[in-house]
């Protein structure tokens, strides 16, 4: 068997890395253990966006750009239905529209463009992100947007007598990531347990086949389409609950495309672990390697977390292509 | 019936193989330099040079050389911008601190410096491709964009991290007037349309073209993949570096951090695909359209009279551009270029059916 010394190389490297500030007693533990948990719940999130992007790329083989844009629209939509009606009436009311914009996408875009090759389908995805983004700013407003969801906001300090200064921690936090969780869950179920779960599958492992024992793959498409809006709705709103809704939140969804990089395109559990992956290590590269580099090179201010997602996916791709739980690829000509 | 090669015989391997083997694309050709040349300086406005002109001269450089990448060597980039950005800060602190050098040699170095870094953001091709290397591109787009707005360096200090250069002067002449800035332009995108047109055409253009249509079996048939990705790696940042030079110091003049950020990346594969992928004709075409395409878009709400504010126009112009750019992808997936052939093939036949 082949030695993946350079894939351990990797790993080992990132441990270290991670294990560092707290060996040489750069941070205390409370603060290493907040940062920690910080880091998870940006990487929840970025798993809910990256869940969306791999379910089409799996489904469909299409690189769906417009995942963050879907997730913008949700939150635009949700957000502003919710200050007329109640919130789950207004989150009932946007599931309906995700579903519905879903099937224009499928119906509009890529049905037409069936056969054709990867790169027309990115660009395809472009032209709806930028389509999305202005229609959502048009029909729904472009100032910034509180959700509520009703949870109490005030961090709660925990594990005082455990160490010094205690933990702080948001409850909000912690419902999200539960929310995240029973998500997931249900998204196994569905792709588990359901005909309709095991059609997707069956489309995803060969389209051709699928077909041609009865399954309609036009039909199929649609639904993918729409889970995927409703996983962007869900990560829209919580996104927004926690940063407000508005215009940027369609370009931090971007780091979902590191995210399914390195946990592999068509892997939903690669998907997860990329994304708790990447927030843990760009929220600690930030707070601690930030500071020791604009120190080392007298940077105009930290904000490596702004790229260090995409170096680490790239440096990722160089040693293992197809990501934690892709499927190797065989090119044969 | 005007426009046809009946009687127009070949007789020598150099006839053969010129870049415009119909009598009337040649005069069509020379007729459109000519007009380039000396008609739309005198008559063109300062302003339809500095909000149209210019920037489509310079964006369509931009375009060419992304082509040559994605269009020519089938690689996906959408963090070009970032080697636009490398092409104007290297020119910036080369005309700053060697302010000796002509700026023509500035723009040389300055594209050298973006192919190196074009080559280093160019190594992971040799791994992985398709829609993983698009991916891995944002990662030179995002890295570029914090690594200029943080090393102070790089902007000389300044608090703002806004950047201003020096007007451009070349043994004398002064690139002062929009006109004069327009000649400088198009004397520069005509050099290097040849440049790129010969380059497509000779074996280092073929060995491309086999990587983008089948790696495998191009490797297979002798072709290097190291060789011809990164060279298509290094001229495509080299042509980027220069337009983004020329961006900076023809264009902007000054400019602030982000200048060259993801939008700009978008655009520039916007121009590609909806001008023609593999094809300078379509950069050119892609370039005008993605730069006339918001100024007329802006221009409608006053001309039918709707009192619009600024905000919504701004949002339903991206609606309107995210539309226009699905159609072109469902219609004419090959571009406007490929419209145009389809008329010179009509052309050729008229006024025949057959």
């Amino acid at each position: 068997m082949k030695k993946n010394w350079s894939v351990y190389l990797l790993g080992a490297t990132l441990l270290v890395g991670l294990v560092l500030p707290l060996a040489t007693g750069a941070s205390p533990v409370g603060f290493y253990i907040e940062v920690l948990l910080g880091g998870l719940m940006t990487g929840v999130l970025y798993s809910l966006v990256a869940l969306g992007f791999a379910l089409i790329f799996k489904a469909s083989g299409v690189f769906n750009f417009a995942q963050g844009a879907m997730v913008l629209f949700a939150a635009l939509a949700v957000a502003r239905l919710a200050e007329a009606m109640p919130l789950w009436v207004a989150i009932v009311l946007a599931t309906g529209i995700m579903v519905v914009l879903a099937w224009l996408i499928e119906r509009l875009v890529l049905r037409p463009l069936v056969n054709q090759e990867g790169v027309a389908l990115l660009m395809a995805t472009l032209g709806v992100t930028y389509f999305l983004d202005g229609f959502g700013q048009t029909v729904w407003g472009s100032d910034i947007y509180k959700i509520d969801l009703g949870i109490a906001k005030e961090p709660v300090m925990i594990l005082e007598r455990l160490f010094e200064g205690g933990i702080l921690v948001n409850k909000e936090d912690f419902v999200a990531a539960l929310v995240a969780a029973a998500l997931v869950a249900g998204l196994v179920l569905f792709f588990q347990k359901t005909a309709t779960g095991r059609a997707l599958r069956a489309v995803a492992d060969d389209h051709q086949a699928a077909q041609s024992v009865g399954i309609p793959l036009n039909r199929i498409w649609v639904i993918i389409w729409a889970v995927a809006g409703f996983v962007a709705l869900v990560a829209g709103v919580i996104w927004g609950s926690q940063l407000g809704v508005q215009f940027s939140l369609s370009q931090v969804a971007l780091k979902a495309l590191p995210v399914v990089i390195l946990g592999g395109f068509t892997s939903i559990a690669g998907a997860i672990v990329g994304g708790l992956i990447i927030g843990v290590g760009e929220k600690m590269a930030e707070v601690f390697l930030g500071p020791v580099l604009v120190k080392a090179f007298d940077l105009a201010g930290g904000g490596i977390e702004n790229w260090f997602a995409y170096v680490l996916a790239l440096l990722f791709l160089l040693v293992r292509p197809e990501g934690l739980f892709g499927e190797k690829h065989i090119d044969r000509v | 019936m005007l426009y046809r090669e009946n009687g127009q015989f070949k007789s020598s391997y150099a006839a053969d193989q010129q870049m415009l083997p119909i009598l009337q694309d040649r005069l069509f050709m020379a007729g459109l330099l000519a007009f380039a040349f000396v008609v739309v300086p005198l008559v063109a406005s300062d302003y339809l040079f500095l909000s149209l002109i210019n920037p489509f001269l310079i964006l369509a450089l931009a375009a060419i050389g992304l082509n040559l990448l994605v269009g020519y060597c089938g690689q996906i980039s959408i963090g070009h911008a970032a080697f636009m950005a490398v092409g104007a800060y290297a020119a910036y602190n080369l005309a700053l601190r060697v302010p000796q050098l002509n700026f023509l040699v500035v723009l040389v170095l300055a594209g050298l410096i973006a192919a190196a870094v074009g080559i280093l953001f160019g190594i992971p091709s040799l791994r992985i491709k398709g829609l993983y290397l698009a991916v891995a591109t944002l990662a030179a787009q995002f890295f570029m964009d914090w690594l200029f707005a943080r090393v102070k360096w790089f902007t000389n200090y300044s608090p703002s991290g806004s950047v201003s250069t020096a007007p451009i002067e070349m043994l004398g002449w002064t690139a002062d007037t929009p006109a004069r800035k327009y000649l400088l332009l198009l004397g520069i995108l005509v050099v290097f349309t040849l440049v790129a047109k010969n380059l497509v055409r000779s074996h280092i253009g073929r060995a491309w073209m086999a990587m983008r249509d089948m790696d495998v079996a191009a490797e297979v048939i002798g072709i290097r993949p190291v060789y011809a990705k990164l060279t298509a790696f290094a001229l495509s940042a080299f042509y980027c570096g220069i337009a983004g030079a020329l961006w900076g110091f023809v264009h902007l003049g000054s400019w602030e951090p982000l200048a060259f950020n993801l939008n700009l990346s978008l655009n520039l594969l916007f121009m590609i695909i909806i001008g023609g992928m593999g094809s300078l004709l379509g950069s050119y075409f892609g370039a005008a359209f993605i730069v006339a395409l918001p100024i007329i878009l802006d221009q409608i709400p006053l001309w039918l009279g709707i009192p619009i504010s600024t905000a919504t126009a701004s949002h339903l112009s991206f609606m309107i551009f995210g539309g226009l750019i699905v159609f072109f992808l469902i219609v004419e997936p090959h571009g406007l270029a490929r419209l145009w052939s389809i008329g010179k093939e009509k052309l050729r036949l008229w006024p025949f059916p057959h």
